[in-house]
């Protein structure tokens, strides 16, 4: 039995490293800085250790073999969830551009709402050693923080010491269209957050006319969805007084259509703000299960995020058409592989098509995959990178146990050099 | 394997060859000496052909995450340029940020055999490395960009002794796996954070009460002292700025001897003189660095077109955002540690100021004397992407082509240049010292950008042509570590390059007062934040090549 100090978690999003875990085989216990997100998943048991065809169970070369079989006359597979580490994403681009495969992140319907705006517009951004030691004032946007990231607040506000804030307890939380589920958001001293709640898809309006009181546009309306203008008149002034204001949401908490169009109002906003004579960021919350890990490493593969098809011989970028739901549901693929080396309740679209599935050991299924094949996680099992949600910092995963199982990355690449 | 290339027309200046038909022979990866008895397995017949060793880029935006926020900023840059994939080749996109597996090939394809991303952000340090792991056949290495990180200025405010700045600079470089150290706006990325929008070289950060000047001092000092090759490379305050001309000459005067590296020294060239207060330092900056034996620089050329500013430096690329075209950029606060704005560009012949812009960089490569201390950059991708580099080697080469192109350009920036004036016409020579021979000394590369036995065999073959854009963009033949990869400027097989690192020694005691600055004000844990040996060579694709220090036995 072993104890392990300081492991990083690809789990939580936000970098937390200083988990103690003690190792007992292949059991794994977290005894120091779990968290609701984080415990569960490094306590996740083993199960499937071998691979199955058709239900059966049979070794890994006979599994691969089977997988290559499937794709090898597909015309158009899809590679969807696409959860796993760097090398797990760089097999996983390796096998889509060998295979002419569509490639599509089980988040990025989220996700895309931040793309479609950094691809428009653009965007000031910081990251969370900005906001552990600058921010004096965070807006939070449509989104439960605490729900999100359980420790953002213990790590990233309310920390004891701060290089440029006196009294990190003396910072302003403000929660914008959703309320905060917690306490989390209240401060050591019990200074609460001020909360303004309002229907998540009417964001759009109070956002628009946040930024207008920001830009000091004449607002005849006395309130908008519910909020009063002069409290969003109040949280113009808070901004813009703030010395390092930063503005927070979760692309995927934003549920509505058109919801890109909100975060690229936000994000001019915060442009404006830094037009007058003071400095704020936005900082957008993500990094679960490999969803920002696979959008950097198809960036520098491909050029583009991890929507992306490669059925010409070269890749073709449509946050849309691109869709996982949208080719099942048109018919327009002719396999399925699922990738997803991190939850194991993330399962496969069901579809009468070819499956394979690489997943974590541990998954079940309502329908069995023609071929499942489980793999080791990262940071768990084998060691490896993913990004933290501010996408900047790639976290070093460390390699806890032996469990024998293989690497997302071994089972692709396997699969490729088969075809 | 031995190999033969027959009778070529040998351009190697670190040896002191100038064009004499030699004879070269490669085995296991290296140059080898004539063999006395062993059998040539294969021959090339070089004769008539031009031989220099492999181009080595030394600066040049290829791996970390700015250049990932370029790429995913401009998908409809990729499309203008997609890449097929081939039986030997990945697919990706090209143009203005091309995909990492494309970098690689169209380096190789041009001769290139090696490039150094010059902005490495410690804490995005592991990024740069994995993206230029997956950058096919070049070698790299990095510089890791200090000087705007709270560590260094609080140990500024707090008076640290030099030695103590030392150790923080080498164990920076090792965690960080670099084989130089650079400084981006010094102190200005920091600076931005506390709201300042501009930093002359004596202006005081509002927080720390530090200036440029004195980060430049501490900071090109530490790196003569550990040991490191490659000096303190630099660049400089008020970027792009009319009047930074005098900026930089003060920069030059105000480093007292030490060695530095300038770069892309073209933005930092400017006067206002003239109708539209913007004008040509080109000289006085030539007239600086040939006085100045101390100085290198590299140029950041800029050549007309669309392209994408990616830097870390947050301030002036947020002050330069309205030229954004098209209208759309990003800047980044970073851990802090640093920053970086990207920004897209677009460079037209008929504005004037692009058109002096362009001027005063050609101006500053001809009017630099010694081919030894001026390096052939674009600054990848910022003033241009890298694919333009033969386009740019014929304006040098070129003076009658170089003039046809002035004619077209804005014609007031036609009068504010003495271009048109200029005689000098690079030699096949002084092309080979910039991109190949100056630049393996300049970085510390032992045994690359020479073609003596010993050196490993990064040799690359053209045809004489006149135009010399046509010569240098379609190599007859590229080899890299003796491996034949492109024939007729296309590649025909792949392999890994190495990472060079230097490993400068440190006193270990410095992680006690690191350990307790990253515990306290950081996200991550200092044992987390050092980048091992095996995150690059684990997938067996990788490798490091350290390389000696000043002083050592080599």
């Amino acid at each position: 039995m072993t104890e392990i100090t300081e492991v990083p978690s690809p789990f939580c999003g936000i970098g937390t490293d200083d988990l103690t875990i003690k190792v007992d085989g292949v059991l794994l216990k977290v005894i120091e800085n779990g968290c609701a997100v984080n415990t569960p998943a490094f306590e996740q048991p083993i199960t499937d250790i071998s691979a199955r065809v058709a239900g059966q169970e049979v070794s890994l070369e006979v599994a691969v073999a089977k997988a290559a079989e499937l794709l090898k006359d597909t015309k158009l597979p899809l590679i969807g969830g696409c959860a796993t580490d760097v090398n797990g994403m760089r097999g996983l681009l390796a096998l889509a551009d060998r295979s002419g495969a569509v490639v599509d992140n089980m988040n990025f319907t989220g996700a895309r709402n931040n793309f479609l705006a950094l691809q428009d517009s653009g965007w000031m951004n910081t990251t969370l050693a900005e906001v552990k030691n600058r921010c004096d004032l965070l807006l939070v946007v449509g989104t439960d923080l605490e729900a999100f990231a359980p420790r953002f607040f213990e790590r990233y506000l309310w920390n004891k010491e701060s290089m440029f804030i006196e009294d990190t307890s003396e910072r302003e939380v403000i929660y914008l269209g959703r309320a905060p589920s917690g306490e989390a958001s209240t401060s050591p001293k019990g200074k609460k957050a001020q909360v303004f709640p309002c229907a998540i898809e009417d964001l759009a309006e109070v956002v628009a006319v946040l930024r207008a009181l920001v830009k000091k546009q004449p607002i005849r309306a006395t309130s908008v969805a519910g909020i009063s203008v002069a409290d969003l008149q109040l949280i113009a002034d808070k901004l813009k007084a703030a010395t390092y204001g930063v503005v927070t949401w979760a692309a995927g908490a934003l549920t509505y259509t058109q919801a890109e169009l909100t975060v690229q109002t936000l994000s001019e906003t915060i442009k404006d703000i830094n037009d007058q004579n003071t400095r704020c960021s936005g900082l957008p919350l993500a990094g679960k299960e490999g969803d920002q890990t696979a959008n950097q490493v198809c960036g520098w593969t491909t050029g583009y995020p991890a929507r992306t098809r490669f059925s010409k011989g070269y890749p073709e970028y449509d946050p849309f058409l691109n869709e996982t739901k949208t080719l099942l549901d048109k018919g327009e693929v002719d396999a399925l592989v699922w990738v997803q080396a991190f939850n194991v309740n993330a399962v496969p679209p069901v579809t009468d098509l070819p499956t394979i599935v690489v997943g974590r050991s541990g998954m079940t299924f309502a329908k069995e995959p023609d071929v499942f094949i489980p793999v080791g996680t990262p940071g768990i099992d084998h060691a490896g990178h993913a990004y933290r949600m501010d996408n900047v910092v790639a976290i070093r995963l460390k390699k806890l146990r032996d469990s024998g199982l293989p690497s997302t990355a071994q089972v692709l690449n396997a699969i490729e050099q088969a075809l | 394997m031995l190999i033969k290339l027959t009778g070529g027309t040998v351009y190697d200046p670190a040896s002191g060859i100038d064009g004499q038909q030699q004879d070269i022979y490669i085995k296991d990866g290296r140059i080898v000496a004539m063999p006395t008895d062993a059998v040539v397995d294969k021959e090339y017949d070089l004769k008539g052909k031009v031989v220099m060793s492999g181009a080595i880029d030394m600066h040049t935006h290829i791996g970390g995450g700015k250049g990932n926020i370029a790429r995913t900023l401009l998908p409809e840059d990729h499309r203008q340029d997609p890449v097929h994939r081939s039986d030997i080749t990945r697919s990706g996109c090209g143009h203005a940020m091309p995909s990492t597996f494309v970098t690689g090939y169209r380096y190789a394809e041009m001769g290139y055999t090696a490039g150094f991303e010059p902005a490495v952000l410690p804490i995005n340090a592991r990024q740069a490395h994995m993206e230029m792991a997956d950058i096919p056949i070049l070698d790299k290495g990095g510089y890791v960009m200090l000087g705007s990180d709270d560590y260094l200025l609080r140990m500024l405010t707090a008076k640290k002794d030099q030695k103590a700045i030392n150790d923080y600079v080498a164990w920076t470089m090792q965690s960080a796996k670099a084989i130089g150290v650079k400084v981006v706006n010094p102190g200005g990325i920091n600076a931005f954070k506390f709201n300042q929008r501009k930093l002359d070289l004596d202006e005081q950060n509002s927080h720390y009460g530090v200036t440029p000047r004195d980060i430049l001092q501490v900071l090109a000092t530490a790196v003569k002292e550990i040991g490191v090759s490659h000096p303190l490379h630099v660049h400089g305050c008020n970027l792009g700025v009319p009047g930074n001309v005098q900026t930089t000459l003060d920069t030059i005067q105000g480093i007292g001897g030490l060695p530095m590296h300038l770069t892309h020294i073209q933005f930092h060239s400017y006067g206002t003189e003239g109708d539209f207060k913007f004008s040509s330092g080109a000289a006085q900056i030539a007239e600086a660095i040939n006085r100045n034996k101390n100085i290198t620089i590299d140029v950041g050329q800029i050549l007309f077109g669309q392209t994408v500013t990616a830097s870390g430096d947050s301030m002036r690329q947020h002050a330069n955002h309205k030229h954004a075209s098209p209208n759309k950029w990003v800047t980044m606060d970073i851990e802090c540690d640093a920053g970086c704005g990207v920004v897209p560009f677009k460079y037209k012949d008929q504005n004037f100021v692009n058109a002096l812009q362009w001027a005063i960089g050609l101006e500053t490569f001809l009017l630099v004397n010694d081919p030894w201390r001026i390096f052939l950059t674009t600054d990848h991708p910022n003033g241009a992407p890298f694919t333009s580099y033969p386009h740019l080697i014929r304006l040098l080469m070129d003076r009658s082509f170089r003039n046809d192109v002035l004619s077209t350009i804005h014609p007031e920036a036609q009068k504010m240049t003495s271009l048109a004036s200029i005689e000098r016409e690079y030699t096949l020579q002084e092309i080979a010292i910039m991109t190949r021979a100056g630049a393996a000394r300049l970085i510390g590369l032992k045994d690359r950008g020479g073609l003596s036995a010993g050196n490993w065999a990064d040799i690359t073959v053209y045809t004489d042509n006149t135009d010399r854009q046509k010569m240098f963009e379609k190599p007859d033949y590229v080899f890299k570590d003796g491996q034949l990869v492109v024939v007729d400027g296309k590649v025909v097989s792949t392999k890994w390059g190495t990472t060079h690192v230097v490993r400068p020694d440190y006193d270990p005691s410095v992680e006690k007062g690191l350990k307790d600055y990253f515990d306290r004000y950081l996200t991550m844990k200092l044992g987390n934040f050092k980048i091992s040996d095996d995150e690059i060579t684990e997938d067996g694709r990788g490798s490091i090549t350290v390389h000696p220090l000043k002083g050592e036995v080599a």
